[in-house]
Formats: structure tokens, sequence, C-alpha cells
């Protein structure tokens, strides 16, 4: 576990060089969404998760992760990899035929730290419903965690989830809401503009609770207490704010670079804002 | 022919919560998730008994396919109780990328699957189911045709490690098989020996099969019966075993022509034994009110249909081998 707040600095940095390479190189993906969770992802994996050693997919005796918005799976698959579940030159594979680094996240080629595929929206917030019952059910003090996008918000299955994670008290999940109000066509507000989340969240059951997802200090404060909230009859959520393209600053600020790779060039510009701190892969 | 006395008359569903209850009591590891539909599954014995292991979703199919997934990560054995339309149609996608694409092991278990769901109407009478779930990589589609089969099925099916798409019914119907068989996954059953024509059936209509085939026998034609419970994996051998011998075929389903039982039949004598094929199955359109029997006779699925379908084949098989 990494409690040195700067060196989860530093490998945030390292990740974000990881995504703007990762999407370059196959010409496709989505560095938007997955630049601005860099810092969420690296802080969950290097610090909030308590993992076994050895990956195996029934995950017993340790805390779960779902990634139900799939289309970021160039930060996750940066921070497996970072993280030791796979070695970083598979990072190189992202896209390409034969890989196990699919555009979205699969358990269909056995990359080990995903559970479930996801890409489809909407979905994931159920199954970790389901993860965090049976976590109940076989009596395992350990918590189940899922983030989802704000754009996915949209998608009604998520209310369903909602609904019924307030209405059970399932109290083991902790659900991490990616706020940076974009998505492919527009901003949220342009798209479809929902109102409040909190209320909405809260009319169900949960505890809500808000995060500046591109702030170290403040995500492990908040998952901190995200923890601490766990076991008290109702789920907890983290309404996460984020930039999407946080770190690179022609990304930031607009919903354009959701699903496009940078060029050559773009590139170049890109890596001069980021520090690579741990190599590059 | 080889007679099967009626046992009694019971609904399928009513052996999926038999089977449930006894399951829940064998392995610790079965759970059950159902959409406010608890009573018209037969869930709730297992309910009662296991109040720690059932989860009532509440009127949200496509988050109780979710959780179901999600249940799986730890070891549990997600039996999933709604009808049939709302298993399948309404949730497809779904299953599709958590459980299929996934691998979950999770049970979908699904009722009131056909026309003879009866008065409730097209809305709800989903003909479709078989073709949607066949199409999904690693899914195994069982249908089977009684009580005591649905029974045996159920129990099964917790062996088997994956996917599964049970599909059972609301009515009444003669309970035939035996209450103590072996239910094995994609292995076809011989019910009657015959030399003319092999009718292939599954879920309800089997029992029209036998039926029919008494009334064929009476005509002086006699035909072969089996039992298709395993829609996938087919068992291809069986099918070609019976073909290489009677030379022609009816398949029988209450489901769509398209993409159920019939069309994966036809795949195989495509591939492996062309011989004339007749499809006794609904033809491209939606059920409507009334009781199942009437049902069954209005769109063409009754133990008539049947004997008039082997005539009509066994007569395309006479033109070929004269032309």
């Amino acid at each position: 576990m990494t409690t040195d707040i700067n060196e989860l600095k530093r490998i945030a940095s390292q990740v974000r060089r990881d995504i703007v390479r990762m999407v370059n190189a196959c010409n496709s993906g989505h560095p938007g969404g997955s630049l601005g969770c860099a810092d969420f992802f690296t802080a969950m994996y290097f610090n909030i998760l308590r993992k076994n050693d050895k990956f195996e997919m029934n995950g017993k005796g340790e805390d779960l992760f779902f990634l139900s918005n799939g289309h970021i799976s160039p930060v996750w698959y940066s921070v497996l990899a970072r993280s030791g579940f796979f070695d970083v030159k598979e990072l190189a594979t992202f896209r390409r035929i034969n890989t196990r680094l699919q555009g979205h996240p699969t358990t269909h080629e056995g990359l080990d730290g995903i559970r479930v595929a996801s890409g489809s929206l909407g979905q994931g917030l159920s199954v970790a419903i389901g993860a965090a019952l049976t976590k109940k059910l076989n009596k395992e003090d350990c918590l189940v965690y899922c983030l989802c996008g704000d754009g996915e918000m949209e998608e009604g299955q998520v209310w369903e989830a909602a609904m019924y994670a307030g209405a059970k008290k399932t109290d083991n999940l902790i659900a991490v809401i990616d706020v940076n109000g974009q998505q492919i066509d527009g901003s949220v507000e342009h798209v479809l503009p929902y109102g409040d989340l909190r209320p909405k969240f809260e009319s169900f059951g949960w505890k809500v609770i808000d995060m500046d997802g591109n702030n170290m200090e403040n995500i492990i404060q908040i998952m901190n207490e995200a923890k601490s909230l766990t076991g008290k009859k109702q789920p907890v959520v983290v309404l996460m704010k984020t930039e999407m393209g946080q770190g690179v600053d022609f990304m930031m600020g607009s919903h354009k670079w959701h699903g496009v790779a940078p060029n050559a060039e773009q590139l170049k510009v890109a890596l001069n804002q980021l520090e690579e701190t741990l190599g590059d892969y | 022919m080889k007679k099967y006395p009626i046992l009694d008359k019971k609904d399928t569903r009513s052996g999926f919560g038999a089977g449930l209850l006894e399951l829940g009591r064998k392995n610790p590891d079965v759970v059950a998730l159902c959409a406010d539909l608890t009573g018209s599954l037969k869930m709730d014995a297992f309910e009662k008994e296991f109040p720690d292991r059932f989860f009532q979703i509440g009127i949200a199919e496509a988050n109780m396919m979710g959780i179901a997934a999600g249940l799986t990560i730890g070891g549990k054995i997600p039996f999933t109780g709604t009808f049939a339309n709302f298993s399948t149609g309404r949730v497809y996608d779904q299953i599709r990328q958590s459980i299929a694409y996934s691998h979950k092991n999770v049970k979908i278990c699904a009722s009131h699957a056909g026309v003879t769901l009866g008065e409730d109407g097209a809305t709800h009478q989903i003909l479709e189911d078989l073709g949607m779930m066949r199409m999904l990589p690693g899914m195994v589609v069982i249908n089977p045709c009684d009580y005591n089969q649905t029974k045996a099925a159920t129990l099964a099916i917790a062996e088997h490690h994956g996917p599964v798409y049970l599909r059972f019914g609301r009515p009444v119907v003669p309970n035939f098989t035996s209450p103590d068989q072996k239910f094995e996954i994609g292995k076809a059953l011989m019910l009657s020996e015959g030399t003319d024509v092999s009718i292939f059936a599954t879920g309800h209509l089997v029992w029209k099969a036998l039926e029919a085939c008494e009334a064929l026998e009476a005509k002086g034609i006699s035909a072969e019966v089996i039992n298709i419970h395993t829609i996938k994996p087919l068992d291809v051998d069986a099918v070609l075993k019976s073909v290489r011998k009677t030379g022609c075929v009816v398949s029988a389903e209450e489901h769509q022509r398209n993409g159920g039982l019939g069309d994966a039949i036809a795949q195989v004598l495509t591939q492996h034994y062309p011989v004339p094929q007749e499809y006794v199955a609904v033809n491209d359109s939606f059920g409507e009110s009334g009781t199942p029997e009437q049902l069954m006779v209005k769109y063409g699925l009754d133990a008539n249909d049947i004997i008039k379908a082997a005539e009509r084949v066994l007569k395309r098989r006479g033109e070929m081998v004269n032309a």
C-alpha cells in the first residue's frame, strides 16, 4: 500500500502518460474520462482497496472493484498493470487483434483484475450489488466498489439498482459517480439535464458524500470517510467531481476528447505536460 | 408404439418450484431471485424456507440479471425467476454482457412461455425466446416437457457450470415422465421408436407428439418420437441416427418457426443429411387472448397439426424418392 501522497501523484502522472500513449497507438479509445479518473484509480489500487496477492474470480477475502462505464478502460488497464496484475508491456496491445486488453473490459480473454464485462452502460451497479450480497452471505467483512459515469446516470437500470440497494440496505457497497459533466454528444446539461444527483440518491436511502476526484489528498480522505460510513444500514455513494481530460490542457473543459485519440503531434504536446515517473511501457 | 400412462396433471412451473426447493436443501450455494412473480413462478416455498437466500428484486428485471451475475462472484449459484418474456427480450443486453459474455453461472428460469400463457395475450406470450437464447455463445437452452422433467432439469442445471436458460410454462398438462429420472443436459430422449418419420418435439409439444404418434399408428404410419429437452447443445447424434432411418422430419415446438428447435434441426440436416422437414411452430405471428387449448389449435400447435405435418413430409419424401 502506498501512503505517500506525492508518490501517488507520481504514479497518476505515469498512468496519464500510459493512457494517451495507448489510445494514440491504436488510434481509438477514450482518453477524456480516463484522464479525469487517473487520480481516483491510482488511489484505489495503490491505497484504498484491500487486495489479495493473487487474482481469483471469486475474490474471497478481498474488496472488489467494478467499472460500469467500461469505455474508460485505458485508465483501468494502466493502473492494473502498474499495480502488478499483469506486465506493463501488455499495455502496448490495447485494442489490437488477439489482445486481452479489449476496447471495453471483459473476462472473456482472461485478464486478471476484471470480474465482469462492461461497456454497454448501466449494468455495473447491479452486478456490484450482487457481489456485495454474496459478501454478506459469505460473512465476509469486505467492501464492493463500483464506478459509474454521470452520463451513465441516464440509463434506467442504474435507478433500478439505486432503488434496490437503498431499499435493501446494501451497506457494504460504495458507488462512485464520475461527475465530469460531459458525454459523447456534449455536456450532460446539453444532452439531458437531469438535475441534482444528491437528492435522488438520498431519496432512495443512500448516504451521499462529495469528493474532488482530481485532488489526491481529498480522494484519500473522502474514500476513507466513505469506508467508515459502511455497515450503517445504507449504501454509500461518492459524487466525484472530475475534469474530463485532466492533465492535458487541450483535452480539458470539453466533451470533445471523450472518444477521440490524439495524433502524433498532439501526443507529443500531451506527453510534455505529463512527467514520466515510472518509465513508459 | 410405447405407451406412456398419464401419472397426473400438473403445471411445469410447479416442477421448477419443487426442484428449486430441493436444491435449496441440498446445496447451500443455491440462491434465488424473483421480480415480483414469486407465486406465479412457484418460488414461495423456497422463499419461506430460505429467506436469507431469496432476493425479492421488485419489478426490475434488468437489475435482477445484473445482481444475479454479481452473486456468482464468490460462488453462489443464482436462479432468476420471472415470465419468459421478461427473462429474455426485456433483458437481452444484460444477459448478453453481464452473464453470457462474462460467463457467469446464472440459471435464467422462465415461466409462462408461449401461447399457453393464455388469456393475458400476446404482450406476455413470448415465442422468440428460444431463438434469442440459442444465439448467445455458451448459453445452454432447455425446454422440458412435463412436471417431473422440469423438476429433474432444475436439479441438473445446478450441477452445470455456466449460463443456462430453462423454459417452462403455466398450464396444467399431462405428467408422464418418471419422477426419479436422471436429467442429462444435451441428451435427447427416445420416447417411441418408429421407422417412417422422425418427430422431434420439445416442451408442451412432446405430449402432443405422443398423441399424434398414436393416431399415425392407427393410420399405419410408424412415427419415431424423440424428446429434445435440450435445444442447445443439440443432440446431433440422436437427430442423425433417427433421420438416417426415417428419411424425413417433423419438428414441433411452442415457438416461432424462426430461430427455435426446428431451425436448430434444419441446420444439422443441411450440413449432414438433407431430408425433407416440416415445422409445427407459430408462423411469423404474435399470439392473442384465449384459453391455452384454443390457442394451441388456432396457432397450429395441436396433435392434429403434427399428424398433418407427418403426412405432408412423408408425401414429400415419397416424391423425392420417385423423382
